[in-house]
């Protein structure tokens, strides 16, 4: 349970790369959390309404793309996504294995709106 | 009318960055940092004291103390021979580089050789976040039960030793050291394992050695 760490360093992240685009405001994040990262989107989702209140960011809503641990067998080469405790390879047992995806932690994009895009409505 | 930019960053690479300074600091000072990690009660402060004690003849050691409140564990480490700044991280549950950076300050570090950091006692948070070390160690230990890196896989995968704490229980609590030692290869092949006990001395002569031969390595590379 570090989600409190977490969103501030996403609030930074998003803040920065807004910034950066002469955007007004930051309308959604994207991230992407693999499931061996630990994290939990409901606790993530509380605390950046916390952390995000009172920034261009506040109120943003997330979006999580989440990513299964999938594995590959170092003795037959099989990949494969895990089912349940059980990690060995399901084709030939073996317990050489090495994660392929699943440790993902990043945010991938964010959507904003921009000063001018604004005015061009009006 | 809403735009997308794209940004691709790992969220924790503020941390990241600091624990790369940090681990430059270390470097330059030409000393060993090792991250123990553990749940509560694993016996991170016993085996810190125990290294102390073991080392103390052959190396200059400090000691970063990682927990919520109190510096009873910096008084441990400081009654075995070490010298120890206590962090207390006011409810966060894991280190991260910038308490390590802040702790780094109060220590001439040119004047050790080795640095254990303590971190919170907790199996999930503290391996995500990078402190800089050179060396991250998990501390399990026997009453915790055999099925720990099963449940813990984060924890158990990105070390680079294990020790398995309080071996002299094994006759009383139902741990199967096989099973444990089968879930620890599944996610971390060939890991460094020491099983020994602080209490009774058991097997504590071999983790010291390696701890040696580590600092040795560091010190060859350093010149």
């Amino acid at each position: 349970m570090h989600e409190l760490s977490v969103t501030q360093s996403m609030l930074e992240i998003a803040l920065r790369h807004s910034q950066s685009a002469g955007a007004r405001r930051v309308t959604d994040l994207h991230l992407v959390i693999g499931d061996l990262s630990s994290i939990v989107d409901e606790s993530l989702q509380f605390y950046w309404d916390i952390v995000s209140q009172g920034t261009p960011a506040e109120g943003a809503k997330l979006h999580f793309q989440r990513v299964p641990l999938e594995l590959i067998c170092l003795a037959c080469e099989d990949r494969y996504l895990p089912v349940g405790q059980d990690l060995a390879c399901p084709a030939c047992g073996s317990a050489q294995v090495k994660v392929v995806t699943g440790e993902e932690f990043h945010l991938e994009a964010i959507d904003v709106e921009r000063e001018t895009q604004l005015e061009s409505v009006r | 009318m809403s735009q997308r930019v794209a940004v691709v960053e790992k969220i924790l690479s503020a941390n990241d960055r600091l624990a790369a300074d940090n681990r430059t600091r270390l470097d330059s000072a030409g000393l060993l940092g090792m991250n123990l990690m553990a749940s509560p009660g694993a016996g991170k402060t016993s085996l810190v004291e125990a290294t102390v004690r073991g080392l103390s003849g052959r190396l200059r050691m400090a000691v970063i103390d990682g927990d919520i409140a109190t510096r009873l564990d910096a008084d441990r480490a400081v009654a075995a021979g070490a010298t120890a700044v206590q962090i207390n991280t006011g409810g966060e549950c894991h280190l991260d580089a910038v308490m390590v950076q802040g702790a780094l300050e109060q220590l001439k570090l040119d004047q050790f050789d080795l640095l254990l950091i303590e971190n919170v006692g907790n199996l999930i948070c503290p391996a995500s976040f990078q402190l800089g070390t050179h060396l991250s160690v998990l501390v399990a230990s026997v009453p915790e039960g055999d099925d720990k890196p099963y449940k813990y896989p984060g924890a158990y995968r990105g070390v680079d030793a294990l020790v398995i704490n309080k071996i002299d229980l094994l006759p009383y609590v139902s741990f199967d050291i096989d099973h444990f030692r089968r879930g620890v290869e599944l996610l971390n092949p060939g890991l460094t394992t020491f099983p020994l006990s602080c209490r009774t001395g058991q097997g504590l002569d071999a983790w010291l050695d390696w701890a040696g031969v580590q600092v040795e390595a560091k010190r060859r590379t350093q010149t």
